[in-house]
C-alpha cells in the first residue's frame, strides 16, 4: 500500500496506525506563530470502533490500509459464521460474531450489506438504513387503544423484537429504521 | 511610506519550519526562483538604503500550511520602524488590533512566565536534556510524535497547551523567546538569561502578529542564520543557500528598527467573527 503524508490525511482515508486499520475523520493543521507545524488528527479504530487521538509532524507518512467497502448479499449461517457472497463473482465471505457484531438481527437472505474488507476479509458490517422484514409474533392489538398511539413487542423474522403499534398484526411486513431499530411504516404493498 | 517588493526572489529564509515554494524557469535553466514567506529581506534592504519608516500590504507563501487558520497563499501587512525598540512597536500594533476589533486592554507575558503559569514548567531550565522534554511532553500530551528536537518540542507545548490557554485571554504579547527562536531578532540578556526580542501577538488564542527588534550585527545575523540551517540538517533537510544581498545590505548598516508581520486575513476573519480563515478568502487553497 501507498504511505500517505499528513497533507493528504482527508476524512475517510485509511491508514494503518499500531498495526491496526483506521479510518481518519478529522486532519487540524497546527502551528505556532514560528517553528514546527503539527497535525492533530482524529482516527475510528476500524476494529474495535474506538476513536483514537493523535499528534503528528507535518509530512509525517502512514500507511495506507488495505480496506474497501463491497455491496454483498447475505446467504445464510451456520451459527459461527455469517456468510456473504458477492452476486457477480459468487464468491463467499464469512464473518464472524465478532465482525457482524450486533447487526445479525437485522440480517434477511438475498439482501444487500455494505461489508468492509480488511486485507480481503471482513471488518465490519453495516445494514441498511432501511430493512423490511415480517412479523413472526406478536399479542393481537386491541381495538380502540391505537387512538393513543399504544406500542406492543413484536418478534420478526429474523429474531429483532421491536416495539410496533398495536394495530399491526402477524404476517405483515414493516420497515424498521436499523440505526435506532424503532418501527417506521407498514411496508409497501407488492 | 508605503513599498512593494517583489514576489519572487533568489534568497529565502533557512527557517526549517517553514516551507518554501519554489519556482524554475524553463528559459534560464538553473534560474530557480522562491515565493516569498515574507517581504522580510527585500524590506530590510530598503531599510539599509534609508526608506525610513515602511510599510506594505503583500501576499506571503508557506507550502503545506493549510488548515482551519493556515492558507500557503495569504495576506501579510508588514511595516519597520526605524529608532523603536519591540517594546514601543508592541503598543503600536495593540493600537492597531484595537482599533480593528475593539478589544479590551491587552496584556504582556514573558514566554518563560507563561510557561510556568500554564504548565508549572521552566522552558529555560539548565541542564534539561531532550530526554526530560520528551517526559514533559508526554505528561501533558500522551503520545506525541518521534524524533523532536528541544525546540520542537517546545512548539508541541506552546501549539498544544499555551495557546489553547490564550482563548479567553483577549489581546495577549507573548515576549522574550527562547534564544534558539530569535529567527532574525536580536538577542538581549534579561536577568541573566539571553532572550529573544522578540513578541508573537495573539488574539483569542489565534496568533496574529510576528515582530522583532531587528538584529543589526551583520555577524550575528549571519549566525543566527546558520544556527537555522544547523537546525534544518539535524532534521534532516538540506540547508539553504543564505540571502548574501540581505547580508550585503546589513553589512552597509541596517539601522536600528523594530518590525511586525501581522496576517490580514486572520484580522479579517476574527473582526467577522468567522469560524475559518476559508470565510475571509475569496477562494481558498482548496477552490484556488
Amino acid at each position: 500500500m501507498p504511505n500517505f503524508s499528513t497533507n493528504e490525511f482527508k476524512p475517510g482515508l485509511k491508514v494503518m496506525l499500531d498495526s491496526e486499520p483506521c479510518s481518519i475523520l478529522e486532519n487540524e493543521f497546527v502551528k505556532p506563530g514560528k517553528g514546527q507545524a503539527f497535525n492533530r488528527v482524529k482516527l475510528r479504530n476500524l476494529k474495535s470502533g474506538r476513536v483514537w487521538e493523535r499528534t503528528f509532524k507535518s509530512g509525517d507518512t502512514l500507511e495506507g490500509a488495505d480496506v474497501m467497502d463491497v455491496d454483498l448479499e447475505y446467504s445464510y449461517t451456520d451459527g459461527e459464521f455469517w456468510y456473504f457472497m458477492d452476486p457477480s463473482t459468487y464468491e463467499q465471505y464469512g464473518a464472524d460474531r465478532e465482525v457482524v457484531g450486533g447487526t445479525e438481527k437485522w440480517l434477511k437472505e438475498q439482501e444487500r450489506y455494505e461489508i468492509t474488507l480488511y486485507n480481503g476479509s471482513p471488518l465490519a458490517v453495516t445494514p441498511p438504513n432501511f430493512i423490511e422484514l415480517e412479523i413472526k409474533e406478536t399479542d393481537p392489538g386491541l381495538k380502540g387503544d391505537t387512538a393513543q398511539g399504544g406500542s406492543k413487542p413484536a418478534t420478526l423474522s429474523t429474531g429483532a423484537v421491536v416495539r410496533v403499534p398495536l394495530f399491526i398484526t402477524e404476517g405483515e411486513v414493516i420497515r424498521i429504521d436499523t440505526r435506532t431499530g424503532e418501527y417506521v411504516s407498514r411496508a409497501s404493498k407488492t | 511610506m508605503e513599498v512593494e517588493t517583489p514576489l519572487l526572489s533568489q534568497g529565502t529564509v533557512p527557517d526549517p519550519g517553514i516551507e518554501v515554494f519554489s519556482v524554475s524557469s524553463a528559459a534560464a535553466a538553473g534560474a530557480q526562483r522562491f515565493l516569498q514567506t515574507s517581504p522580510e529581506f527585500a524590506m530590510k534592504r530598503l531599510l539599509a538604503a534609508g526608506a525610513g519608516d515602511i510599510f506594505q500590504i503583500t501576499k506571503a507563501f508557506r507550502q503545506g500550511e493549510f488548515g482551519r487558520h493556515h492558507n500557503p497563499e495569504f495576506t501579510l501587512l508588514e511595516w519597520y520602524r526605524v529608532g523603536w525598540d519591540h517594546a514601543a512597536l508592541i503598543r503600536e500594533v495593540a493600537e492597531l488590533i484595537s482599533e480593528v476589533l475593539h478589544c479590551d486592554g491587552w496584556q504582556v507575558w514573558p514566554y518563560r512566565t507563561l510557561f510556568m503559569d500554564v504548565l508549572g514548567i521552566d522552558p529555560t531550565q539548565e541542564g534539561a536534556e531532550v530526554a526530560d522534554w520528551v517526559h514533559i511532553a508526554r505528561e501533558q500530551l500522551g503520545s506525541i510524535p518521534e524524533n523532536l528536537d528541544r525546540d520542537a518540542l517546545l512548539d508541541l507545548l506552546m501549539s498544544h497547551c499555551i495557546e489553547p490557554a490564550l482563548r479567553d485571554c483577549g489581546l495577549v504579547f507573548v515576549t522574550d523567546f527562547p534564544a534558539s527562536q530569535a529567527a532574525l531578532a536580536r538577542t538581549l540578556d534579561v536577568g541573566g538569561m539571553t532572550v529573544a526580542a522578540r513578541f508573537e501577538c495573539y488574539v483569542g488564542g489565534q496568533e496574529l502578529a510576528n515582530g522583532y527588534w531587528e538584529q543589526t550585527d551583520a555577524g550575528a545575523l549571519r549566525k543566527q542564520l546558520d544556527a537555522e540551517n544547523g537546525r534544518r540538517q539535524m532534521r534532516g533537510l538540506a540547508p539553504r543557500p543564505l540571502d548574501e544581498r540581505l547580508l550585503a545590505a546589513q553589512r552597509q548598516g541596517l539601522p536600528d528598527c523594530a518590525g511586525v508581520a501581522m496576517g490580514v486575513d486572520r484580522l479579517l476573519a476574527l473582526k467577522l467573527g468567522a469560524d475559518a480563515l476559508a470565510e475571509a478568502i475569496s477562494f481558498d487553497w482548496s477552490r484556488a
